[in-house]
């Protein structure tokens, strides 16, 4: 195999030289557009300025680490949760479909979200709790609304599909019957947007994740035996349901805590574990390039977002539609016609 | 051999799915490292059987015992060490080459951070090399022919390192030659004292190479042992309603069933 294989005590591994590269790459790009990140904004910092700020020297240290250095670290981090969030569920269903944006569950976590601001008024504790809950409730209900179709297939898609557009719709009248100031908030929200992020806000989701990620490891082994159908799976030590199980939680867990503080950002987690499957070349849809591929794409977008109506920063949400949307009709396409 | 000495049996087992019932209170002993053949018509109820003695398929009554305890209450990897599965429909992943599919064999003997022990790369070198496709190990499994493909799969349930190897009808998309080569090589891993189960639809084959027959009809057992002592011209008919005589085979003299429509 064109594999390293590692082996220090009772520990061992043999991974794919090729993914091994792919993620290496993907680091090193993600880094490069954090720097870009953090230069970037109302004014230029060149990357020394920026560089000296980090390390707490110079005039601009207020401005890159307190405004510029959230919103890059939140892109990153978000993108990676996304992307995370989408292999998750894409192992899930077998398809590259399934992932938690079409399905409905991002727009039922902002469905959560959204009622638990009109309603309790809503701190950011409040806000991911509502939002987690409103994700694992679309979960449910797509899975119970597909039941007989099994987890992997075309129809739990179509139905994903269907309960978003219904969920899309509900969030709408949400907002319209909320008072004034909750709906403009909650409109700005909508389109998915790390405008104006600052550190309280991403602190709580940062560990979040950070759990969730440093868990993804233990579960990565399963995830890969599961590829190979649920009777090889079975017969071959995975605990299939409780793996299932767990897979769930996670993966609406990440979504839904980016939701909570982003608005729903469509497209990463769809697109993200497809297009690092392909760099990495490798079999199923593995976690580590998903998770680096969405990083650098929703950081590659938002950068975008800042740029392309300068000095209007729209919302990074817009610009992940617009690339998304059409990935999505070419993938549509092509499964219906394979199914 | 019965239910109570045989290293893994069925004990009053009923089995269905949802309302309808394939078989109950059934009691099946695996006779220890010999080859065990199932055969009977379509929807006999051999495959259901076989999903049990492997836990695919939860037995309304009755358990499913290795060495006398219940296989639900082992641990997943822990019964996987001992029991090997071979589905019918097998699929694999885009991408793989034949080596990464053998080494997920080794899943049950591994944990998240040992996927690829010196002891793992011995028992996939050793799986590929009996399953005669060392060479294929850096080729895409989706590039193979149909009987390449097998023996690859093959090779990953033999990697699993079990005593007990379970196989839903292997021969089903193999050419004649390739069916052969796939039972003589069951035969041998039988000699070197694993226990093998096959669902088999030719019952020639299963006279040939089993040691051990067991003949389903509705869900029942219609006759069970060696294939010299209960394969004959009756039971044929009876099971799969086919009018028959059985003659000895001209190479290696076990019964050969030769239609008479």
């Amino acid at each position: 195999m064109r594999a390293y294989v590692l082996r220090f005590g009772r520990c061992s591994a043999a991974p794919e030289r090729r993914t091994v590269i792919t993620v290496a790459a993907l680091t090193v790009a993600a880094l490069a557009l954090a720097l870009l990140g953090l230069c970037q904004g109302a004014t230029w910092a060149s990357p020394a300025e920026v560089l000296r700020a980090l390390a707490g020297q110079g005039d601009a240290v207020v401005v890159i680490t307190e405004w510029r250095a959230p919103r890059v670290a939140a892109a990153l981090v978000f993108g990676a949760a996304l992307g995370l969030s989408g292999a998750v569920f894409q192992n899930l269903t077998r398809n590259p479909l399934g992932s938690p944006d079409v399905i409905g569950l991002d727009s039922g976590a902002y469905t959560g979200a959204l009622v638990v601001i009109t309603v309790l008024g809503g701190t950011s504790a409040q806000l991911a709790t509502g939002s987690i809950l409103g994700g694992l409730v679309t979960a449910a209900a797509v899975y119970v609304l597909s039941a007989r179709g099994g987890l992997s297939g075309l129809r739990l898609i179509v139905i994903g599909i269907a309960v978003n557009a219904v969920l899309v719709a509900l969030n709408s009248w949400i907002v319209l019957r909320a008072e004034l100031e909750v709906a403009i908030a909650a409109t700005a929200w909508h389109a998915g947007s790390l405008n104006g992020v600052n550190w309280e806000d991403v602190l709580l989701p940062f560990a979040v994740i950070g759990v969730l990620a440093a868990g993804a490891p233990f579960l990565a082994h399963a995830i890969q035996q599961a590829a190979l159908g649920d009777e090889i799976a079975m017969t071959s030590g995975v605990d299939l349901p409780r793996l299932r199980l767990l897979l769930v939680l996670a993966g609406v867990t990440c979504t839904a805590t980016v939701t909570a503080v982003a608005g729903p950002i469509a497209f990463i987690a769809l697109s993200a574990p497809q297009i690092g499957r392909r760099l990495a070349g490798a079999p199923g849809v593995p976690l580590a390039p998903a998770a680096l591929t969405g990083a650098v794409l929703l950081l590659a977008a938002d950068l975008a977002a800042q740029l392309l109506l300068a000095p209007i920063s729209l919302p990074v949400g817009v610009v992940t539609t617009v690339i998304g949307g059409c990935y999505l009709i070419w993938l549509l396409y092509r499964e219906v016609r394979r199914a | 051999m019965t239910v109570a000495d045989a290293r893994l049996a069925a004990r009053e087992i009923t089995l269905g799915y949802g309302e309808r019932v394939v078989s109950a209170g059934l009691n099946v002993a695996v006779p220890d490292g010999a080859f065990t053949a199932v055969v009977g018509a379509n929807a006999s109820g051999k495959s259901t059987l076989l999903r049990a003695l492997v836990r695919l398929l939860r037995p309304e009554a009755g358990a499913v015992l290795l060495d006398g305890k219940d296989v639900r209450g082992y641990r997943p990897k822990a019964i996987a060490r001992e029991i090997a599965f071979l589905p019918q429909n097998l699929l694999a992943p885009e991408n793989i080459v034949a080596k990464r599919l053998v080494a997920r064999g080794r899943y049950p003997h591994q944990s998240p951070l040992s996927t690829w022990s010196a002891a793992d790369e011995r028992a996939v070198d050793e799986a590929m090399a009996a399953a005669g496709v060392t060479d294929l190990a850096e080729r895409p499994v989706t590039e193979l022919s149909g009987g390449q493909r097998q023996r690859v799969w093959m090779a990953m349930v033999l990697a699993q390192q079990t005593g007990h190897l379970l196989l839903d009808e292997p021969t089903t998309f193999l050419d004649i030659a390739h069916q052969y080569q796939l039972l003589a090589l069951l035969a041998r891993l039988r000699d070197q004292g694993r226990t093998i189960v096959a669902v088999l639809h030719d019952i020639n084959q299963a006279c040939r190479y089993a040691d051990h027959i067991v003949a389903m009809k509705d869900g029942k057992i219609a006759a069970e042992g060696p294939p010299g002592e209960v394969i004959d011209a009756a039971l044929v008919e009876d099971v799969f309603g086919m009018p028959c005589v059985v003659v000895p085979d001209p190479v290696t003299g076990t019964p050969m069933v030769v239609p008479t429509l």
